[in-house]
């Protein structure tokens, strides 16, 4: 790929990210009563990385987020599977899913379910897999 | 889940173990002494059972495995399964015993030969107590398999994996084709055990299957006892490390198929197709296994001909002894044919003995001259006493010799063939006289070739100058083996009755259960008169040295037989053409061209969803349901089929892209419109990611170029384009126009109170089909990592590759 030499593009990158990451975990918060969740979040939140690929060099990029993603992706699955195992500890079938309502200091009166470290694992595969691929397509020339 | 459950799975769990133990302490112990403990336990295990079983006592359990198809792993322990049991555990500890001296703790990958020998040993004790068709096919498949392993344990060399392969080959086809038998037999029988199909016996024997299941099965069993014509994989089999060969290819494994027949012989047993099936290839085995044996120059091969022949002899003895069970039979009569099923188990057991003992006094010669070729061995006498005297007990024992146990059944196989010929039941007063005379010349044969084995190996000139080493007798530790099996085989004809009672009886019983009186009180004896079998025997000598004598003048005859047409030949052009057609087959539609696949695939989904759809009348259209087209509607239609339009006419790629990219945009205006925020949303960065990976592949390709085609060929493109387009139109309109079932929609607009979520969308991904989900990102990682390994590993792995070649 050639190497984009822009001052433009990248000073906007570096703001919209932001934004876009900011979306992305507001994104996965809300998915829980509002349009959004672990996939949609975890492809946003990939899309932001892929924007910075794009921008600067996928070197650059590695050398800063010095993170596996493919372990991410794994790790992404583990933490769904768990939670499945979670639910059989409690004597439930694979994958039940819990949710309670506690009162937080901060927060107030907050619900709690197992349904969103679930959807963490998810944001997580997803995450992992976009990157991975798109690094692997766009490293290989 | 008894201790004989556990018995059958040690081997298993043990095998899961010795790589450890092999990684932890070779070269410091010989990872063999600690697999030894395993075959002696199992051993001094079933001898516990030995005073029960004599009782006549049999011993089932069940372990429920898949009890929807009914397939438990039931154990039916009786005589018959004791007998093998003991011969599996016995000579697998004798063998084991030896190997530990056999195999260099130094040289060889010791933990994949214990690992394979207990696969096996585990499988063929499995096989042996199995009272469930389906177990019982498993296991065999698991013999099949690990003497697969084994013949190519020194998988470097050629011949090996050339002789693997066919074992594999053609056990496992004859296994297939027992698979389908076993089916027929369960559909018969209503029932997947074997005891319970021996008490409906009745149901099976004028089924219209009842043929075609023999004929399958027996496949089985002679594709594994390597019958004739599938006996020329044991010749290639015995490029398995000599310990391998006394075990698996003499002693237990090859018997599989002895004991396939025997178990179903109260089933089929009986009727005239079964005798002659079982008794013809039994003598034809005999006399061919025995002529070729003579011929050999290769010490293993000519003991891999004598097996074929002993096998073929204990297979015709269980097809005259089935004719005990002819319904129009008296008792006395029947007893008398039943005595040869009691002659094929002592004649089994005899054989175990004996020739166990030669392959591994075979295997000593081979490992103290360095060579296993007649031509190249004599006068060994002085040098290895020792292994003269237990060639000397094997090979009279199997020459049919006293003292020695295969006198005794060898007796009792010409009395059974005697018997035979004076049957006056199937067809046999015309064809009865050939049974004995085959019978006889077979045992000339075969006491040419143990001649053969003792003298040309020890007596005669010494050319031991021609051998690189200086030659010695064995260490002891390879000698106990095969002397303690020497001293069963002597031990046996002196105490035949008492191996008759606890052994050999309670077999009988279990294969012949409704005439096991008639052995009662029978009692086996060297000597009884000078009566036909006796003459017969004296014959055989007579005939034997002479012919011995003259080998040189009448050796020609084996010239005239021309190689190029032997069975093995056969198999292998067989071979040859099959891979020359299957890669003829292969290339004609596998061009190598992106644009065949596509046709291929679109064209198949036409014709299959297409078709179905018109078969079954999916096709209906109702529109009565459907919001009003709006004018957002139509002016976002009319933006797709600009895109897609200009995806067609575009003339770079990148145009291409972007039209495609825009096509997926507006398919999320959509969703807006008809107020999914979550698929808009899902769309919108699928849409945007994926025209980045677009963009990131495309770079790669070269400029588009206009095509410059064949009418034909772009005619196809047209019709299968606009085929796909029209069938799938037409599936998602009569989708819609379908209604089957009541909508579900309604269970999950509770979620905020089943799930706490006010999401519905989301609660249905991670919670109510929350196992979907885990499946799917699951797929997706798997995927991601595959792309991954298609473009790195290669370059890595690239002069790998090219070394291999």
């Amino acid at each position: 790929m050639k190497k984009p030499n822009d001052i433009i593009i990248r000073s906007v990158t570096k703001v919209a990210v932001v934004i876009i990451l900011t979306f992305a975990i507001n994104l996965f918060v809300s998915g829980h009563h509002f349009p959004g969740g672990g996939f949609i979040g975890g492809l946003t939140f990939a899309a932001a990385i892929i924007l910075l690929f794009l921008s600067f060099d996928i070197e650059t990029v590695r050398k800063n987020i010095p993170v596996d993603f493919k372990v991410l992706a794994g790790v992404g699955v583990l933490i769904a599977v768990l939670t499945g195992v979670g639910g059989m500890v409690f004597g439930e079938a694979f994958l039940t899913q819990a949710f309670g309502y506690f009162d937080l200091p901060v927060f107030g009166k907050t619900e709690l379910a197992t349904a969103v470290i679930f959807d963490i694992g998810v944001a997580l595969a997803v995450i992992g897999t976009a990157i991975t691929i798109i690094m692997t397509i766009g490293d290989d020339r | 889940m008894t201790w004989l459950h556990f018995m059958i799975l040690l081997p298993f769990m043990f095998a899961l173990i010795v790589p450890f133990i092999y990684k932890r302490l070779t070269p410091r112990i010989h990872t063999g002494w600690f697999v030894l403990f395993v075959p002696f336990t199992i051993f001094l295990f079933l001898l516990m059972y030995i005073p029960k079983i004599a009782k006549g006592e049999v011993f089932t359990s069940t372990v429920n495995w898949i009890p929807a198809y009914n397939i438990n792993f039931t154990t039916y322990l009786d005589g018959l399964s004791l007998v093998f049991g003991l011969l599996i555990a016995g000579i697998g500890t004798l063998v084991i015993l030896y190997s530990i001296f056999y195999l260099s703790k130094h040289r060889e990958a010791l933990h994949n030969f214990y690992v394979y020998l207990l696969l096996f040993m585990g499988a063929m004790l499995g096989l042996v107590v199995s009272d469930n068709y389906f177990v019982l096919y498993v296991f065999w498949e698991i013999t099949s398999v690990s003497s697969f392993l084994l013949i190519a344990y020194w998988y470097e060399r050629d011949r090996s994996r050339y002789g693997a392969q066919k074992a594999m080959l053609i056990t496992v086809f004859g296994g297939l084709a027992m698979l389908a038998g076993l089916i027929m037999l369960s559909i018969m029988a209503d029932t997947t055990s074997i005891r319970e199909t021996l008490a409906n016996v009745h149901l099976i024997q004028n089924h219209g299957l009842f043929i075609p299941a023999m004929i399958l099965l027996l496949l089985g069993a002679f594709t594994k006892s390597a019958q004739f014509p599938f006996s020329i994989w044991l010749p290639d089999a015995m490029e398995a490390p000599t310990p391998i060969s006394a075990y698996l290819h003499s002693a237990t494994m090859v018997k599989a198929g002895i004991y396939l027949v025997a178990r179903l012989t109260p089933i089929f047993g009986g009727t005239a197709e079964w005798f002659w099936f079982v008794v013809g290839i039994g003598l034809f085995t005999l006399l061919y296994g025995s002529f070729n044996a003579v011929k050999q120059t290769d010490l293993k091969a000519l003991l891999a001909y004598s097996t074929i022949s002993q096998l073929g002899l204990i297979m015709s003895l269980l097809g005259i002894g089935s004719a005990a069970l002819y319904k129009d039979l008296g008792v006395e009569e029947a007893g008398l044919y039943a005595t040869a099923i009691f002659a094929a188990i002592f004649h089994l057991v005899n054989h175990s003995t004996f020739k166990g003992s030669l392959f591994m006094v075979v295997g000593i010669i081979d490992h103290e001259t360095g060579t296993r070729d007649l031509r190249r061995l004599g006068g060994l006498i002085h040098l290895m006493p020792v292994s003269f005297t237990l060639t000397v007990i094997g090979g009279f024992s199997m020459a049919g010799l006293p003292p020695f146990n295969g006198f005794l059944s060898k007796e009792m196989f010409f009395t059974a063939a005697v018997n035979a010929s004076h049957m006056e039941i199937f067809n046999l007063p015309h064809l009865g006289m050939i049974i004995p005379i085959i019978a006889w010349v077979a045992s000339v044969f075969t006491f040419i070739y143990c001649m053969i084995l003792v003298f040309k190996t020890f007596k005669g000139k010494n050319k031991a100058p021609k051998l690189d080493k200086a030659i010695h007798e064995a260490p002891i530790g390879l000698l106990v083996s095969p002397i303690i099996l020497g001293a069963l085989v002597i031990l046996f004809f002196f105490i035949p009755n008492v191996v008759s009672k606890y052994l050999l009886k309670p077999a009988f019983a279990s294969v012949l259960p409704s005439l096991a009186h008639t052995v009662e009180s029978k009692k086996i004896s060297a000597f009884h008169g000078f009566n036909t079998e006796l003459w017969m025997t004296i014959g055989v000598v007579a005939v034997g040295i002479i012919l011995y004598l003259l080998l040189k003048k009448w050796y020609k005859i084996y010239r005239l037989y021309p190689q190029a047409i032997t069975l093995s030949n056969l198999y292998n052009l067989s071979l040859e053409y099959m891979e020359k057609l299957a890669k003829s087959i292969t290339d004609f539609y596998m061009t190598g061209f992106l644009r065949d696949y596509l046709v291929y695939i679109f064209g198949f989904l036409i014709v299959i969803i297409g078709g179905s759809l018109v078969l079954f009348n999916g096709v209906t259209f109702d529109m009565s349901q459907d919001s009003p087209i709006s004018f957002f509607d139509i002016g976002i239609v009319i933006a797709m089929i600009i895109s897609s339009v200009t995806v067609l006419f575009s003339k770079s790629r990148i145009t291409s892209i972007v039209a495609v990219g825009a096509l997926g945009f507006l398919v999320s205006f959509f969703f807006v419109l008809f107020r999914a925020p979550d698929l808009a949303l899902t769309q919108l960065v699928v849409e945007t990611v994926t025209t980045v990976l677009f963009l990131l592949c495309f770079y790669h390709l070269p400029q588009l170029k206009k095509e410059i085609s064949r009418i034909r060929f772009k005619a196809v493109n047209a019709i299968i384009s606009i085929g796909v387009g029209a069938v799938v139109t037409i599936v998602a309109l009569s989708a819609n126009g379908t209604h089957l079932f009541d909508s579900i929609s309604s269970y999950y607009e509770d979620s905020y109170k089943l799930a706490g979520a006010k999401n519905i969308v989301n609660a249905i991904l991670v919670d109510f089909r929350g196992i979907d989900t885990m499946l799917e990102i699951l797929v997706l990682t798997v995927a991601g990592l595959g792309v991954y390994t298609l473009i790195k590993v290669r370059l890595v792995g690239g002069d790998k590759n090219e070394e291999t070649k």
